[in-house]
């Protein structure tokens, strides 16, 4: 990691090579995982606070037990049982929980450019575990890791992201650090659901499955983010499902070594089929266990060094 | 940039102290069966290969042999930056003679991190060091079991360890950085 490089509030941190440092680190985070005994000393007596102003099971417990593997103290915070119910403002509470200690701030909160708000009020390391619709850097690298074990590599793949783009972080932050990695990203959407701009990721649209479904090597499916729409983006669900489903007759005209994945919570039915999300096709619990190993090596490598970086 | 300022093991010489140090490892365990060789990363695990193949030469067969990359146990973390990690593959060491095997012993800093390591991944009936050059100057009250070479250094000095399937040939050299800032191995 270059020295500057003190925090992760968007994929587009990281240059190629950090990528790939963060992956080759993360196979070696996850033998630790295959243990008897899940743990190695290296952040003893650091403090990482995961400050979630929005649900989350999957991402919070994530990050919590890849900071416990390596030894730092976890703290929970949750909007809804902390002083953010009383008003106070993110500021503040940055401050608070640096006074109190914090090395790092996992942040995870609805509106987008937070995680960049609060690593201009604090020296902690942030680290950005979902902002609104903006980026999930994470659950990128989890996916290009999860791809790339079970691909070799992630060069020249075909990767369709389907769903509700617009309002998918997940998708901003694959798209992007997909394409970084030389893979080649189709976004697949109703019209209403491509954000202006998206080939400035390097991507190309398209607003039908079926012309591209036999090609893609990976079918990457999103939730309808219903929460996040203001009016009504889709004549009907069943209408998505029509179109953009993964169905089990389009399971079945998939490439025979094309992989299937979700970030989930998965909305069987409205994105995919009950049995294709059980097919051996879908990497969706790869994807959940490599969480751990790739989180815990972005931890190590942001906060390992940082006394040094401060020194220096 | 380190200067060479002498070379102080040949590839004969390598070999030699590789086969008498693989020869006290089974007249001291009386024979190997019960030996798994540890290699700490890098180098002590490519050394650990070659006394692998010489207890295969003297008993018949091969102990089994492990990788251990000890990064994250390291005292220095916070001073040092988070430095790379690699793989670590170490066979199950319960109720065997765990020997560690290592290029260069200097502080023993390293020996401590592999200790606190191997007690993570298992419960060794003992634990043994083979090195395979001791250059003193010890910040540890800890001892190697098995020598390759004692070589009396200066803390300044750099000590390197060649491999053959890395450097085209076997031996151990002695640099000296330019003036001060000496930084160990």
């Amino acid at each position: 990691m270059r020295p500057e490089v003190k925090h992760l509030l968007s994929i587009t941190d990281l240059g190629r090579d950090e990528i790939e440092e963060v992956l080759h680190t993360a196979a070696s985070f996850e033998a630790i995982g295959e243990r008897e005994i899940k743990k190695v000393p290296t952040l003893r007596g650091r403090t990482v606070v995961n400050l979630f102003y929005e649900n989350s099971t999957r991402t919070r417990v994530s990050f919590e037990i890849a900071a416990k593997r390596l030894s730092a103290d976890v703290i929970n915070v949750s909007s809804s049982a902390s002083s953010v119910e009383k008003g106070e403002s993110l500021r503040d509470t940055a401050k608070t929980l640096r006074a109190l200690g914090a090395d790092a701030i996992v942040l995870r909160h609805p509106a987008s450019g937070a995680p960049a708000l609060l690593a201009r009020f604090t020296d902690a390391v942030v680290i950005n575990a979902g902002d609104g619709s903006h980026e999930h850097p994470t659950q990128a690298l989890l996916d290009m890791y999860t791809v790339q074990k079970h691909f070799g590599s992630l060069e020249g793949l075909r990767i369709g992201i389907i769903g509700d783009i617009a309002h998918s972080r997940v998708a901003r932050s694959g798209a992007l650090g997909f394409s970084r990695m030389g893979a080649r990203v189709f976004v697949i959407a109703p019209p209403t659901m491509i954000p202006v701009g998206v080939r400035a990721f390097g991507c190309t649209e398209l607003t039908e499955l079926d012309p591209v479904l036999g090609q893609l090597d990976v079918v990457y499916l999103l939730r309808l983010q219903r929460e996040r729409h203001r009016e009504p983006l889709l004549p009907s669900e069943h209408e998505f499902w029509a179109t953009y489903g993964l169905t089990r007759e389009r399971l079945v005209r998939l490439k025979d070594d094309a992989v299937v994945m979700h970030p989930g919570p998965m909305n069987r039915g409205v994105e995919i089929d009950w049995d294709a999300a059980e097919s051996s096709a879908t990497l969706v619990e790869a994807q959940v266990s490599a969480g751990v190993a790739v989180r815990m090596a972005l931890i190590y490598l942001l906060m390992g060094g940082q006394a040094t970086a401060e020194v220096a | 940039m380190t200067t060479l300022k002498a070379r102080v093991m040949e590839p004969d010489d390598f070999r030699r102290a590789t086969t008498r140090v693989a020869h006290e490892i089974v007249e001291r365990n009386q024979g190997a069966s019960d030996v798994v060789l540890v290699g700490i990363r890098t180098g002590g695990d490519l050394w650990a290969g070659r006394i692998a193949t010489e207890i295969e030469r003297i008993e018949g067969k091969r102990p089994p042999i492990g990788s251990l990359d000890i990064t994250l146990y390291r005292d220095d973390i916070a001073q040092r930056g988070p430095l790379p990690v690699e793989r670590t593959e170490v066979p199950d060491l319960n109720g065997r003679v765990a020997v560690l095997v290592d290029d260069v012993f200097f502080t023993g800093r390293t020996v401590r991190a592999a200790l606190d390591a191997i007690n993570d991944l298992g419960r060794p009936r003992a634990i043994q060091l083979a090195v395979l050059v001791d250059r003193g100057h010890r910040e540890l009250p800890m001892r190697a079991d098995y020598v390759g070479k004692n070589l009396p250094t200066s803390a300044r000095e750099n000590v390197r360890v060649l491999f053959e399937e890395i450097d085209g040939s076997d031996g151990v050299e002695i640099h000296e950085p330019p003036r001060s800032a000496a930084e160990g191995q």
